[in-house]
This record gives C-alpha cells, structure tokens and sequence, in this order.
C-alpha cells in the first residue's frame, strides 16, 4: 500500500488505522494570528498544528506525544471544537464537526468530553464538588434534582472518592484527588471519547499511577476512547494502543505502540526515544544516545520543506527544499521522513529493548 | 566513584515554617554525608523536605517564617549554620554553588550574561574586569555554549530555556566550588534540551572534580549520573544506597512503591503499582513513620515510633523497622 499516501489537496484514499473508525481528523490546520499595534494588524501566523491528518479508533488509547510548542493541545482542543479550526476536517462519528450549527454541536458535546492538566485551574474553587460534577448534567439532561444527586453520589464512588465529598470545595482536596473529580465530570454524560490533555503532569509521581489506574479502569468498563496528550514518553508506552509523535505542528511519526517504542523510523522519534532516561543505572551509563543540538524553531516562523530539518542528525538539501509526505511505510505505520525507509534513518542500532 | 574525603557533613538538621496555618515541620532529622567528587541524588516528591534541606545549609530559606531549629552541617571544619553572614556569603555561591530549577526566574532579566557570570568572580577572587571576563567566556565555552563573546552581550530573554539552563552551571561553576549543590536543574525543560543538559553535566563531571548533589523528583534522571542516591519522604532520609544498589534492591517500602509507579520507556505491559493515599501533612511533627498510612507492612510500632536509619548493607542504610527481605520485622 505504499501508493496510500495523504496528498494536502486529495482526500484520503484508505483508512489509516483498522477497526471501527470513531474519529477522521484530515489535514487539520489552527493557525493563530500574531497582531501588532493599535488596530491589531495581522503580522503573521502561529503555525500550532500544521495539516495533521489521522484517526481515532472505537475503544482506543491514542497516545499524542510531542514537546511543548508541538501542538499536541491544540489539536485536541480543534478536535473538540473548543478552538475553531483554520481548515480541515474532524469527522465524529460519521458527523463533520467543523460545519455543524451551534445547536447540532451542543448536542454532539456530551460525546466528547476533556481531562484538563491543571487540577488546580481547571475547578472552579466557588462550587461545590457536586454542583461541579453536576453541572453537565444540569447542562445537558433532564434528571431530577434526587437523580442527579444519587449520579454524583455514583461519580464520586466511580472515581474512588467518598459520595459524602459532594459538598465540599475544590481547596480542601490534594492534586490527586481534584484530578479524580476532573474525570468524575468527564465521565458524567457517558461520553464514548474522552481528551486527557496532560492529566499527570502536574501530579506527583507515586499519585500519578493513581490516575492513570483510574483512566485504565473507567476505560475496560465504560468502553471509552482516548486520546492522551502527554510529554512522558514512558507513560504514553504504558498506556496508549497507538501513538503519533508530534513535531512543530506536524506528524513526524505514526504507529501502534510497539512498533513506535522498538522501530521508531523517523529521526525525530528516535532521538525523543534516547533522551528518556530510564529508571535503572545499568542501562543508564551503557546506552547509545541520539543527542539533538539546537532548540525547536518558532512556530510562527517554522523551517523550509521539513520542519525537523534544522536538528535532524540526517538532513539532506531535499529536506529543505520538500515537505516530506506523511506515507504509509508498512501496514499502519506512518512516517514524515524522505529517508525513513533507508539505512541512514536508522540512527542507532540497538533501542534499548523490551524486557 | 571517587570516594574521596569528606567535604559536607550534615546530622540532625530540623527546619520549620511558622505559618498562619501552624508549624510545617519540613525536615526532621536529616543527616547525610557528601564525599569529594561525589554525585548524590536526592529523590523525593513535593513536600518530602529534599529542597528545603539543602536550601538550609547556606540559609537561603526566608527567615522568617522560616526556623532552622537544630542540627549541624560541617563544611571544611565549620559549621555553616554557626558562620557569621559575612563567612557565609563567602562560602555561597564560591565554595558551594546553587543551580535553581527555573532559569527564567533565577537570572536577572535586566543584567547581561556577561555582568551576572562576572559578578561572582569579581565578589570572591582576585581577578581584574578583564581576567573575569576572559574566564566567564571560558566558562560559557566549557557549558557548551557556542560563540560564548557574543553570548556575554545576551540578556536572559534572548537565550532559549536549555541555554539559560547552561548559564545558570556556568555560574554555578564560576569561582571553582567544591560542591554544586543542583535543585531540578532539567524539570523545567524539554526532553530533548534535558538530555543536552544531562550530556554536558556528564563531560563536566569527568573534567571537574566538584562534589554535586542533584535534587530531583525523577527516578530516570539520575540513574546515569549518581554514584549514591538518598530517597526522602516526610522530611526524613529514608533509605541511601549506592546507585546500583538503590534500583536493584530497594529496601525501603516507599522506595520500592515509587520505582514500581514508574512506568519505564523500555518495558509495556507492566501493572503500575499504585502508593494508595496521600502525602503526609506536615503540620504536625511525626510520631511514627511518615509513610505508616501508606504503607502496605505498616504495624503498629511503625504508628508510635520514628524508625531510625540503620546500615542493612555497605553504605546501604534504610529507616524501616519491617525487613522486605525476610519479610519479618527488622531488629533495631
């Protein structure tokens, strides 16, 4: 299938992942505009997410990895139509989100619903638990005032904390638990896709386990689908099915989980693999390392051909010149790299290997 | 590892916030040695006392709220938390230099890299402007950063966060300290720019032969650095051991949850294990083992009294009264 290629101008010709298809993002763009002066003259434009197209399967943990400025947030938040999308399409669930009339969308939103990174920011510390947690269901159902005390009461217990909590505020939880009623109130509505935007960042390393525990659990009983923004390439390995690498904007690399953590082709994703340190001194001093110099360029002024170019152990004058096709290399696994399929991408020869 | 002598030599330092709220008994009891030329990591969450003890030992604490109550920290045969200010200042920031976790907030935005890395030299050396000068270029060419006589001319702004990063170690490293002391020097920044940092620490560390202690929450980060790691939790040491050692063969509960909540890059499939419960309030001053509510071998001697830190191995000491190996309680 190497003919299966996603051109910007023609759509997409096969399905880029098996199974039943929940979400089709293609060739969605979000640029911001940069504006100068009194009356706000455009200047120019933040490229966050630069023609990305992939999809998200029923059921699915699809992991987003990328450093800060990747664009991996904004692409979750364009998905849920929380930003307006600069071109490009996000199809849920046989439905075009980004032509929908507000009332349509209003309907669909129960659907789709999102973990926040900051526990702290994303509470509103004038509620109650419950009324926050509630809130949706005010929004968005007709349930009785008892009904919905006793969902709260079944929310609180879903989650592991105490149904007696509901009328308590924000403050007098610790990080962890106030990422507990976050997901209470995502889960609230039984939505089928849920984005965690960095749900553990801001958690400590023994509590993050907690949550992502908690994900885990909700996800084999609830059926639901993720999609998992994070930075942490470890977690993403343990929690996700698929994951894209994203790079200024763009997809560097797209694959199930293993082939992404033992074959990553694209240059990018391998030098990401070997700035991880690994928790075990043995493997620490002996590993061969990817060291990438330079810092990623500004996404309102993104490199030539491929925006990876400037660090990219392996850049040719090709890679400034053209924009590398995002390409099926093998079945499912998709690479934005010129040289992918060759010897040279293959920066080291031994990742470090499962156990 | 070079086990050379002892350079820093710390026992029973015990530091508290007065707040509005009640006393914070942030360390209780910390006592450690650093060797010349040793790299130690210092492991633990928020909360758990491991910047706050360091930051004790120069009292760079605010005071108040800030008390440091008791303890000894012998440096060169005195006693920082006994110097007179003026001896401190001399030791600060030229026998001991200070790495923040966030460059941004730790330089000064209106002076040059150039004045900021000359600064330290000019307080605590002999040199002339010039000398200074040519030595802090070194110093950026020595962090490895490139065209360093321009770089001088920078304000902070104009450099990208690993950059500033790598500023902050050059000024660390200014006036030839024999201890750097680092708090989350790479917490701030992007992998990729961490592990150029990590590279550079590294190379310095087989140039230099400057004692560090590197403060980290990350298990990964130190695992290639450290010759001996000490884990931290409720303001008390919990467990030390040699690097290898630690991660080998964990003997302390909470050490052991924490390595088993860590997902690891190279493994999948593996169940994380979950620390149930919280971090302990540190509003009253311990009468057991911070970690008993949380502990899975917790018994009831564990909830009356503080276990001490006992030597289960070579250089291997862990505060635990419950044996994981045997599986029976230890006899201390």
């Amino acid at each position: 299938m190497s003919d299966a290629t996603i051109a910007p101008d023609q759509p997409a010709p096969t399905e880029l992942a098996d199974g039943d298809t929940l979400l089709r993002v293609r060739n969605l763009t979000k640029y911001f505009p940069i504006t100068k002066g009194l009356l706000a003259r455009t200047v120019g434009h933040v490229r966050a997410v630069d023609d990305v197209t992939f999809d998200v399967i029923k059921g699915e943990t699809l992991g987003l990895v990328g450093e800060s400025g990747s664009g991996k947030s904004t692409t979750g938040r364009v998905m849920l139509q929380l930003d307006k999308a600069t071109s490009g399409t996000v199809e849920f669930d046989g439905r075009e989100l980004t032509k929908i009339g507000s009332g349509e969308l209003r309907r669909t939103r129960p659907r789709m619903q999102m973990v926040f990174q900051d526990p702290h920011a994303s509470l509103n510390p004038r509620m109650t638990v419950g009324s926050i947690i509630g809130e949706p269901l005010v929004e968005h159902t007709n349930m009785s005032k008892s009904d919905r005390r006793s969902r709260i009461g079944d929310l609180l217990d879903i989650v592991g904390l105490d149904a007696k909590h509901a009328n308590r505020y924000p403050h007098e939880f610790s990080g962890g638990q106030r990422q507990r009623i976050g997901i209470a109130r995502a889960i609230a509505l039984n939505p089928d896709f849920v984005v965690c935007d960095e749900p553990i960042a801001a958690l400590d390393v023994s509590i993050q386990a907690q949550v992502v525990n908690l994900l885990e659990e909700l996800q084999d009983e609830l059926g639901l689908t993720y999609l998992f923004i994070s930075h942490d390439l470890s977690m993403v390995r343990h929690i996700a099915d698929r994951v894209a690498v994203m790079y200024l904007g763009k997809i560097a690399e797209l694959t199930d989980v293993d082939r992404l953590y033992t074959r990553p082709r694209h240059p990018y994703t391998q030098a990401l693999h070997s700035a991880v340190p690994v928790p075990d001194p043995s493997i620490e001093s002996a590993r061969e390392r990817v060291i990438l110099t330079g810092d990623i360029p500004s996404p309102a002024n993104p490199p030539s051909g491929c925006v990876f170019r400037t660090r990219c152990p392996i850049a040719t004058d090709r890679c400034a010149a053209e924009v590398p096709e995002f390409r099926e290399l093998e079945h499912g696994h998709w690479v934005a790299c010129h040289y992918a399929d060759t010897e040279q991408a293959q920066l080291v020869d031994e990742l470090i290997t499962p156990a | 590892m070079t086990a050379g002598n002892t350079v820093l030599e710390v026992d029973d330092l015990t530091t508290r916030f007065h707040t509005q709220d009640g006393v914070v008994h942030a360390v209780n009891g910390v006592g450690f040695e650093l060797r010349a030329g040793e790299f130690l990591g210092v492991v633990g969450e928020s909360g758990s006392g491991k910047s706050v003890t360091m930051m004790s030992l120069l009292k760079l604490i605010p005071m108040p709220p800030g008390e440091i109550v008791g303890g000894t920290a012998k440096f060169e045969d005195d006693d920082l938390l006994q110097l007179a200010p003026d001896k401190l200042r001399a030791v600060r920031g030229a026998k001991i230099g200070f790495i923040f976790q966030d460059p941004m907030t730790s330089l000064n935005p209106v002076l040059t890299v150039g004045k900021q890395l000359t600064e330290s030299i000019l307080l605590h050396t002999d040199a002339t402007k010039q000398q200074a000068r040519a030595r802090a270029a070194g110093l950026l060419e020595l962090v490895g950063i490139p065209d360093p006589i321009q770089r001088l001319k920078n304000y902070p702004h104009e450099l990208s966060g690993g950059m500033r990063q790598r500023v902050m170690i050059a000024i660390a490293l200014a006036c030839d300290p024999k201890v750097i002391i680092a708090d989350e020097p790479t917490t701030a920044l992007d992998v990729t720019i961490q592990a150029q940092i990590i590279e550079t620490v590294r190379e310095l560390r087989e140039r230099l032969n400057t004692a560090v202690i590197w403060i980290t929450h990350d298990l990964g980060v130190i695992a290639g650095l450290a010759d001996r790691v000490m884990v931290m939790y409720g303001g008390k040491v919990v467990e030390t051991a040699p690097v290898k050692q630690l991660y080998a063969e964990p003997q302390h509960p909470y050490t052991q949850g924490l390595l088993g909540s860590l997902p690891r890059l190279d493994q999948k499939g593996q169940q994380l294990v979950n620390i149930k419960g919280q971090p302990p309030s540190l509003y009253s001053e311990p009468t057991g083992c911070s970690f008993a509510p949380r502990c899975p071998h917790a018994f009831e001697r564990c909830l009356n009294e503080v276990p001490p830190l006992v030597e289960v191995g070579h250089e291997h000491a862990v505060a635990c009264f419950w044996n994981t190996e045997t599986g029976a309680p230890r006899d201390v």
